[in-house]
């Protein structure tokens, strides 16, 4: 069995890519369409919180999502950083915008539900605010890698800001546990029975976690291809210019 | 479509937000992968011939 460090080499990953994205793009497709469909039409209503509850099946894996693809990026990050592998440094390129677009899923779908549960948008909650902070994270993460030409200077320094960031992605985790203040719940699934929600709403909402999962793995090898591509023909017109 | 009461407004429109974000975030990503791969082969072509 080969090496995982073999899909170091760009040539690899993209014969790799070429082989597993059409199937885990058609998966997540199915998954997420599957999962979406199930808890939106054949849920209950909670008695509680209503039809509200159905927005439990877009909330809960987008913010899942935003906290777990930042610490994707700071593994490839320090992978950068550590062994010096371009594809890593891509790879953690290539998932921040998706970490940034399931950040700002999980702030509107939360903005959206808090309103008529806690009668408001907004509240500088523990668990919202370092949520907020993420985002910020994210939006400086993308521009930092924008405002630098050099890409070995720019993975160098957006790898330093993936680890001081990291930080917030752990308080947006824990921070109901830390601070045990502030409108947000605890975890929704849990594997306290006592604390998790039943089982009518988890087990669809498990099939939406695999399927922003898939969704996430998907993107990420599209976008790391991308991201290879343009580094190539770079290299090529630099090559051109040189005669 | 269930029922969704009084809430219709509330789940309709964190399922609409988040569809199209999810959307949109897919269409750019095939259509930024395309160019990328369209342009490579081009400069490729070039040097090849």
């Amino acid at each position: 069995m080969g090496s995982i460090w073999e899909y170091a080499n760009p040539v690899k990953f993209i014969r790799t890519s070429e082989i597993v994205l059409p199937w885990v793009s058609i998966l997540a497709t199915v998954t997420l369409i599957a999962g979406l469909v199930w808890g939106f039409f054949f849920t209950p209503d909670d008695y509680r919180q209503g039809s509200t509850v159905k927005i439990i099946y877009l909330h809960v894996p987008s913010a899942l999502m935003a906290i777990n693809v930042w610490f994707m990026m700071l593994v490839t990050s320090l992978i950068w950083l550590i062994r010096r592998h371009h594809v890593s440094a891509l790879a953690a390129k290539a998932a921040a915008p998706v970490g940034i677009i399931m950040t700002v899923i999980a702030l509107v779908t939360g903005a959206i539900w808090g309103q008529p549960m806690w009668g408001t948008w907004w509240a500088w909650d523990p668990r919202l605010t370092s949520f907020l902070i993420l985002f910020l994270f994210y939006l400086g993460y993308i521009a930092l890698w924008e405002a630098i030409d050099n890409p070995d200077t720019a993975a160098d320094l957006t790898s330093v800001l993936c680890i001081v960031g990291s930080v917030f992605a752990m308080l947006s985790r824990y921070a109901v546990n830390f601070w045990n203040q502030g409108l947000h719940q605890g975890a929704s699934l849990s594997l306290d029975k006592e604390e998790n929600v039943a089982d009518v709403f988890s087990t669809p909402l498990y099939v939406c976690i695999a399927g922003f999962v898939l969704l996430f793995i998907a993107l990420v090898f599209l976008r790391t291809r991308t991201e290879i591509h343009r580094r190539r023909t770079k290299a090529l017109l630099a090559r051109e210019r040189l005669g | 479509m269930p029922d969704l009461g009084k809430y219709a407004d509330t789940v309709l429109s964190s399922y609409i937000v988040s569809i199209i974000l999810l959307v949109l975030l897919v269409l750019v990503s095939l259509l930024a992968a395309r160019k990328a791969r369209a342009e490579l082969e081009q400069v490729e072509e070039r040097r090849r011939g």
